[in-house]
């Protein structure tokens, strides 16, 4: 059975359907992404799969567990991971703090443990200092580790978030729109990124885009969507020669 | 200027960054722990007010400046507390086990109110604290046989270790000071742990911190049981200091007057819980001040400046009617809390650090490090 | 029965004192989202204007009512642009606390000023009465009855047919792009506040008869206001003025038929389960972030 499978997902707002019955799986270890004119329903599916929204109908499937109806905190626990396309990172904090959140689905402490800071508290911080220093070297965001968000530039916050989504060590990755924002050499960073989370670190990876070079470079496969509809499902050459893929959305 | 080499992550989990702050900090106890030998015993009160008052600052910063929830409710918690502490005394419960029980059950109750409040935010979240206050106060009035209505109730002298506690004498100040380290050293214990920086999520992004793994209406909940129990500890200390508690003692004006301690301090910082505390309690012998001393200086300035006896006699009489008007505290705190929002949005704190950073950066300081840009209002019902 | 329309003539004209100043706090949140809790404390003043402008300087009763408006009008603009035109755009907390400390100054300041007496204002329907049968509706209620629903009905054509009221609803949701779209905000934003105080201040003046003017009246009516608005859902015109009514014949009817110390707990209670059950209140909308 595929790794993650989506079955018949509906998302109805009143009569705006934002998705309308699609069904897809995602391999292991591969990337898949999602591509569509906006409104297409892209970050709906998304917003789905992290629990944010209820599902009118359908199921969704991980590693062959139903989680349709499991709350959104208990998402990260089973190991997805996701960035926000409007970016959400805790302004007010440091860049590592905003990092050692994204490890809370590892952190085993107790309230009251907490409250004396006892040395199994001390040990899990330091613990998690060290994943977190490995995202950041994977990422090469050493520079800003101090920093507060609130002064940082948008390339590198894209970066952060993406930065906070690894640090919970996800085993499959949302995606929501990694270059838009980005210049051209940030977003070859970013495909390179994308590739290495692939190979270095196995994690599978469904990712919704707008830059096709990107979704080409990157890709193992790709999914079309129109009006909350699945248009094309294939590589990305086959869905980009797909007579409606190019009508609805990249022209010819 | 200092310059910190951090080498290890111990570096960053570490309470304290640098010798300087134990230093510093060191000799900051060592007054407090002469204090009530040396100073006044009318001052010395004054401290105890200081570290009660201190003591639900943190607790409510944990809360509003932590988490994100704004509550204008805690002199509820303050009641439950203290009416818990005068009710157990009565069956001759010993100190520790009431002072615990009070913190246990306000705790409880805060736990209660918290998971109602999941679904309030900001302004509706506000006024639910006000009502919920508002109710406390008049179950307190109503529930005689339990608290005995309006007619308040006696709080008998603290007994610790088989050796009376008078709320006047050091021992008490000691016992005062100690619940506000200890809920000081708790509070930042918690912050540097996962719950910690859970709470501060929630405060900035809640989307975001849902999808990172936390159980954001748990941690809300948590965050309102411990606030609650900080503030029903103090408030078994605060009942002790005044021996006699009645409900009209436990008004909006108190949790405004909490809200006061963190505004003015410097909502997200620890250190402003005890300046804001500071400041707080001096407004009371700063009004007895300007009624005693003000008008007396303002007529002598006037008569150096050239004027007659009968226009410094009528200067003198004019402030002294301004300075005693039953009013005149009521305008302070609003003139007070005006200002702070308007010109010191970073609270006394914020003060502090610039002035540190003025004299760390001498003479390269630039007022502008600190200027707010100018923000507009953005809805926030869509947070 | 007699008793019961008579408490529920009462709670309606207490209830329309509320709904006006819900109606207040429901005005300058459209427009700007701040909660004034000071909304009470203008009433207070208003009331007091008018107190001296008829009470102290003998002016006709009509006169110096509309002299009240116009003054309380020119205030609730200079507050707006000594205590909220520089904060706002800061977290919803400080201006909230902001108000609160205008409320404290206003409160004492008239205390010190005219002091915290109890006083009256001699008005054209104060002794007045209206008889129906075996029912005697005393005209002060009446009045306001009557003012509430003609302000609002104004207000509400004005909010959702005019340009301004559009331009208010803006600039609450976003005043930058506001701005940018050419809405004047900062007039707008005084003009709302003008009208808010106004409000307010007709709220007072009605309200004399039946309670006095006091120098604390707008805390405890503007407390009591919070329910109303509420009630209502927090951006709604007719919202606040029916939350108002309700909020006032619950109270009213807690009053009468249920033990003593009810009365005043009733409205909060309501509150809390309102807030629990339908958090945007009656007519309020359900909102969602977009991520």
């Amino acid at each position: 059975m595929s790794y993650f499978r989506a079955e018949n997902l509906s998302l109805h707002f009143g009569g705006l359907k934002a998705v309308d019955s699609v069904s897809f799986a995602v391999e292991k270890g591969e990337i898949l992404s999602i591509i569509g004119p906006n409104g297409a329903g892209k970050s709906s599916i998304f917003n789905l799969i992290s629990r944010i929204y209820p599902p009118t109908s359908g199921r969704i499937f991980f590693e062959d567990q139903d989680i349709t109806e499991q709350p959104a905190y208990e998402i990260a626990g089973l190991g997805i991971a996701r960035t926000f396309q409007n970016i959400e990172l805790f302004e007010n904090a440091t860049m590592l703090s905003n990092l050692l959140v994204g490890r809370h689905r590892h952190s085993a402490t107790q309230l009251w443990q907490e409250l004396l800071f006892l040395p199994s508290v001390r040990a899990g911080e330091k613990v998690h200092r060290r994943r977190v220093e490995q995202v950041i070297e994977f990422l090469d965001l050493e520079a800003y580790r101090d920093k507060l968000i609130s002064g940082l530039p948008y390339g590198v916050r894209k970066v952060i978030e993406l930065a906070r989504a690894l640090c919970s060590e996800p085993k499959l990755i949302l995606l929501d729109e990694p270059s838009s924002g980005l210049n051209v050499e940030e977003t070859d960073d970013m495909s390179f990124w994308i590739r290495d989370m692939k190979t270095e670190l196995g994690i599978t990876v469904l990712m919704v885009e707008h830059d096709m070079t990107l979704v080409n470079r990157v890709s193992d496969r790709v999914i079309a969507l129109n009006y909350g509809r699945v248009l094309a499902m294939g590589s990305p050459s086959e869905v980009q020669r797909h007579p409606d893929v190019v009508a609805a959305y990249l022209g010819a | 200027m200092r310059f910190l080499f951090k080498t290890d992550y111990e570096d960053d989990i570490r309470l304290f960054p640098h010798s300087g702050y134990i230093v510093s900090y060191g000799i900051l106890l060592a007054f407090l722990a002469i204090a009530p030998f040396v100073l006044s015993s009318y001052l010395v009160s004054q401290l105890v007010f200081v570290c009660i008052y201190a003591t639900v600052g943190v607790g409510l910063m944990i809360l509003t400046g932590f988490t994100g929830q704004a509550s204008l409710g805690h002199a509820a918690f303050l009641a439950i507390g203290a009416y818990t502490a005068a009710f157990l005394q009565q069956y001759n419960v010993p100190f520790p086990v009431y002072f615990l029980a009070a913190g246990l059950l306000t705790g409880v109750v805060g736990a209660l109110v918290g998971f109602p409040a999941l679904r309030l935010q900001g302004i509706y979240l506000v006024i639910a604290t006000i009502s919920f206050a508002f109710i406390v106060e008049e179950v307190l009035a109503r529930w005689e046989s339990v608290t005995h209505g309006n007619e308040g109730m006696r709080v008998k002298t603290l007994w610790l270790f088989g050796q009376a506690v008078p709320q006047n004498g050091p021992t008490f100040y000691f016992l005062c000071l100690a619940v506000l380290i200890l809920t000081i050293v708790g509070t930042l214990n918690l912050l540097r742990s996962p719950t910690g920086r859970a709470f501060v999520a929630i405060r900035d992004s809640e989307t975001a911190a849902r999808s990172m793994g936390v159980n954001v209406s748990l941690y809300k909940v948590k965050s309102f049981a411990i606030s609650a129990a900080i503030t029903g500890l103090a408030g078994v200390l605060f009942a002790h200091k005044l021996s006699f508690i009645s409900p009209e003692m436990f008004t909006l004006q108190l949790s405004i007057e909490f809200i006061i301690v963190i505004l003015i301090g410097g909502t997200f910082s620890l250190h402003g819980a005890v300046l804001g505390a500071i400041f707080l309690v001096m407004i009371d012998p700063f009004l007895t001040y300007l009624k005693d001393d003000m008008p007396g200086i303002i007529a002598g300035i006037a008569a150096t400046f050239g004027a007659d006896s009968v226009t410094a006699g009528k200067i003198y009489s004019n402030v002294a009617a301004v300075a005693s008007a039953n009013g005149l505290k009521g305008a302070i705190y609003g003139v007070i809390i005006v200002l702070f929002v308007l010109f010191e949005p970073l609270g006394l704190y914020g003060r502090w650090l610039k002035i540190k950073l003025f004299f760390q950066l001498f003479p390269l300081y630039k007022r502008a490090t600190f200027k707010r840009q100018k923000i507009y209002v953005k809805s926030e019902r869509n947070r | 029965m007699l008793d019961f329309v008579q408490q529920l003539v009462s709670g309606i004209a207490l209830g329309c004192v509320y709904g006006l100043i819900a109606l207040g706090f429901v005005l300058v949140y459209k427009a700007t989202e701040v909660v004034n809790f000071a909304q009470g404390d203008l009433m207070m003043l208003g009331g007091f204007f008018a107190f001296t402008f008829i009470g102290m300087l003998g002016l006709n009763y009509w006169l110096g009512f509309a002299g009240a408006v116009i003054a309380m009008a020119a205030f609730g603009m200079l507050a707006e642009r000594v205590v909220v035109r520089p904060i706002l755009g800061y977290p919803q907390f400080s201006i909230i606390m902001a108000t609160i400390g205008l409320g404290y100054f206003l409160r004492s300041v008239v205390g010190m000023i005219w002091g915290t007496d109890d006083f009256k204002i001699e008005t054209p329907f104060s002794d007045g009465v209206l008889r129906i049968g075996s029912l005697v509706l005393a005209y002060d209620k009446l009045s306001v009855i009557a003012a509430t629903v003609i302000l609002c009905a104004l207000l509400y054509l004005f909010f959702n047919r005019t340009t301004l009221g559009t331009a208010m609803r803006a600039s609450s949701e976003n005043m930058l792009a506001a701005y940018y779209m050419g809405i004047p905000v900062k007039r707008v934003v005084s003009i709302v506040w003008a009208i808010s105080a106004a409000v307010a201040t007709a709220a007072g003046v009605l309200l004399a008869p039946i309670t006095f003017i006091h120098s604390n009246v707008g805390l405890v009516l503007g407390l009591k206001a919070f329910p109303a608005a509420v009630l209502g859902g927090f951006g709604s015109i007719p919202g606040a003025v029916v939350g108002g009514v309700l909020i006032g014949v619950i109270e009213s009817m807690a009053g009468f038929y249920l033990p003593q110390g009810w009365k005043d707990v009733a409205p909060y209670i309501v509150l809390l389960v309102v807030l629990l059950l339908k958090p945007e209140g009656l007519f309020g909308l359900h909102t969602r972030k977009k991520v």
